[in-house]
């Protein structure tokens, strides 16, 4: 939906946004893209100029909003209005497709700089998208990308729950009081199990969010935020994703199938196997917003591997964004995925993805223990890289910078992950001469690495992070296996 | 059929009490905390047994000339307490046992949202309904 008007709009309000100021972490980029398609209710509330929400959230095309003011009020429920300017941030993005909305609604988001970067994403979501006809309550893609983002810094695993103790300390610090916190989590834990999966968590996130921006907290669980409709509606975020984006284009369209079956619980575990479809897709439309924007806030990181595979498995449209934005930041996106914390490991194996985040978390950890780089790599890949590359990457995206770094040398499709990820990192100061390289090489590189991941090896050796891309690399071909026997290789060419 | 539901913590405060409004509320706080000390009598009583033998459900704890008070205690020492108009005689024993357990259950839920510390007085919009949707019916 978005990709191709997202592309093009996302970069004209990129630029306005960035200018003023983007705090919001990765919303702004891709919330933008991925807004449109759901222009949820939340976006409604920041643009009144633009004509949000009208069109139904699912499709994304239809995004294009009515006459913001009409379903402004409505949406609003006529009551809260939500502070638009602050929140707005998303949905300015991804209004900018639809008539008018581009602009008021960048300035907007900038705002949010100030807020922490994940309440105050939260507060984006809730704009963005205030769906017309579904309230508030309606999820964007962005801001799943977002949720699925955060659950998994919480939790590696997403079809794991996340037990009520992490849930709880992590949504206290949305500075809600606590017998709302209750009464939100008594909404959103359906199965009151004292767990939340990765759809309840969603929906916990988005009330928190909704709440925030000013939305009183509804009766009963609204019918878009039920996990049964979350599941069927994202089907697997990116936790696999990230690693397949560039070769899952295809699988999207059969997931998607999938995932209205199941109930929350299939679903999540789908999710995770879903990773190639969704991931491409949405890594690309990452990337392209990463580049172009450069976001500053460090969650982009985390956020990309997440958006991509929510927004992929959703529609292919997020390729055709990429495609809209430059060659190379499709590539770029590409390769962002895997940078980023990969969702996990072992499911990124079974598909091509071309970056084996793990890989690349990987060798950044055994890197810095200095030799140990070649055989960590080949063993575990997965589940290690992905804890690691989480903790990396919300506490500090250290990892990130790493990768970027390997990955100039690469030129191929690493460095375009590289370029990616440095233009996530650019928030984070480190990267600066990633990016630059990663973006020269990327484009033509791509498909360079995929055929001969050996040829690195000579980068590699200083860089021992660069086997982990490397890996990642050579990984696409077949996924888990191939991803594994890649990085073997990757330590004997060294 | 309740008019009166009380959940008493351990220490024998109260959690949640929630009367029909049409009724002096005081008196069936009077009634329930009266009602503690026969739960008490009765818990002793059956504490000879190892704890797991003894039955959740306590039955009729006393009848009054109004109204019957009937008690539910859980392993963790909270109690259930319901006052229930004893003109409603078409109210069995099977059907109170289904009233407590679904108090339980509600109550176990309560006790599963991290957000709730023990102890507190429970404020779910849940466990609200679900004894509002008792009590409604009585009247």
């Amino acid at each position: 939906m978005m990709s191709k008007n997202d592309g093009e709009i996302r970069f004209g309000n990129l630029a306005e946004l960035h200018g003023t100021k983007v705090q919001i972490p990765y919303l702004t980029t891709e919330k933008n893209s991925f807004k449109r398609m759901d222009d949820e209710d939340k976006q409604e509330t920041q643009s009144p100029t633009m004509s949000p929400l009208a069109s139904p959230p699912s499709s994304p095309p239809h995004y294009q909003r009515v006459p913001l003011s009409h379903g402004y009020s409505k949406l609003r429920s006529g009551t809260e209005q939500m502070h638009p300017a602050p929140y707005e941030a998303r949905q300015p993005l991804v209004q900018p497709e639809g008539p008018s909305s581009g602009g008021p609604g960048a300035k907007p988001l900038r705002h949010q700089a100030s807020l922490i970067r994940s309440f105050s994403v939260e507060r984006e979501l809730q704009d963005n998208n205030s769906n017309y006809l579904d309230e508030p309550w309606r999820i964007t893609e962005e801001q799943r990308e977002y949720y699925v983002n955060q659950f998994r810094s919480l939790q590696p695993d997403p079809s794991s729950f996340i037990s009520g103790s992490v849930a709880k300390n992590f949504f206290t610090k949305s500075k809600l009081s606590i017998p709302e916190l209750s009464y939100i989590w008594e909404l959103s834990d359906a199965d009151c199990d004292g767990a939340l999966t990765l759809p309840e968590f969603c929906a916990a996130f988005h009330l928190i969010v909704a709440r925030k921006n000013g939305y009183p907290l509804p009766e009963g669980l609204p019918p878009t935020l039920q996990p049964e409709y979350l599941q069927a509606a994202f089907p697997k975020p990116k936790w696999e994703c990230a690693l397949f984006d560039s070769y899952s284009g295809s699988m999207p369209a059969n997931q998607q199938p999938r995932d209205l079956n199941r109930m929350e619980k299939t679903s999540v575990k789908d999710m995770a196997d879903f990773p190639v479809p969704t991931q491409d897709v949405t890594g690309d439309d990452k990337q392209a917003l990463k580049s172009t924007v450069n976001e500053v806030l460090p969650k982009d990181v985390s956020e990309d591997p997440a958006t991509p595979k929510d927004s992929n498995s959703l529609k292919a449209r997020p390729r055709s964004r990429s495609y809209s934005s430059t060659s190379i930041e499709e590539a770029m996106k590409r390769g962002e995925d895997p940078p980023t914390p990969p969702p996990r490991p072992q499911k990124t194996h079974s598909r091509a993805s071309s970056l084996d985040l793990n890989k690349v978390f990987q060798p950044s950890v055994p890197a810095t223990k200095s030799g140990l780089l070649p055989p960590p790599p080949a063993l575990p890949p997965r589940p290690c890289p992905s804890q690691i590359s989480y903790h990396s990457v919300n506490s500090e995206l250290s990892t990130q910078p790493k990768l970027p770094a390997q990955l100039p040398n690469y030129g191929d499709f690493r460095l375009q992950e590289q370029s990616e990820q440095a233009s996530e990192a650019a928030l984070l100061p480190q990267l600066n001469r990633a990016p630059s390289q990663a973006a020269e090489s990327s484009p033509a590189k791509k498909d360079i690495p995929y055929s001969q991941p050996p040829s690195k090896p000579i980068r590699r050796k200083f860089r021992p992070e660069n086997q982990a891309t490397e890996n990642q690399e050579p990984s696409t071909t077949v996924g888990g296996p191939a991803s594994v026997a890649t990085v073997k290789p990757h330590p004997t060419v060294q | 059929m309740a008019v009166c539901i009380a959940v008493i913590a351990k220490e024998n405060y109260p959690l949640y009490i929630r009367s029909t409004p049409t009724e002096n509320e005081l008196k069936f706080h009077y009634m329930v905390h009266t009602s503690l000390d026969v739960v008490d009598e009765k818990i002793s009583a059956m504490g000879k047994a190892l704890v797991d033998q003894r039955e959740l459900y306590l039955g009729l704890l006393y009848p009054t000339e109004d109204y019957k008070v009937y008690g539910y205690v859980t392993n963790s020492k909270v109690k259930f307490v319901m006052v229930v108009d004893s003109s409603n005689t078409a109210l069995r024993d099977n059907e109170i046992r289904s009233m407590f357990r679904k108090l339980h259950n509600s109550y176990t839920d309560v006790m599963c949202n991290p957000f709730y510390n023990p102890g507190d007085r429970i404020q779910s919009r849940a466990f609200d309904n679900m004894v509002m949707s008792m009590m409604i019916q009585v009247c």
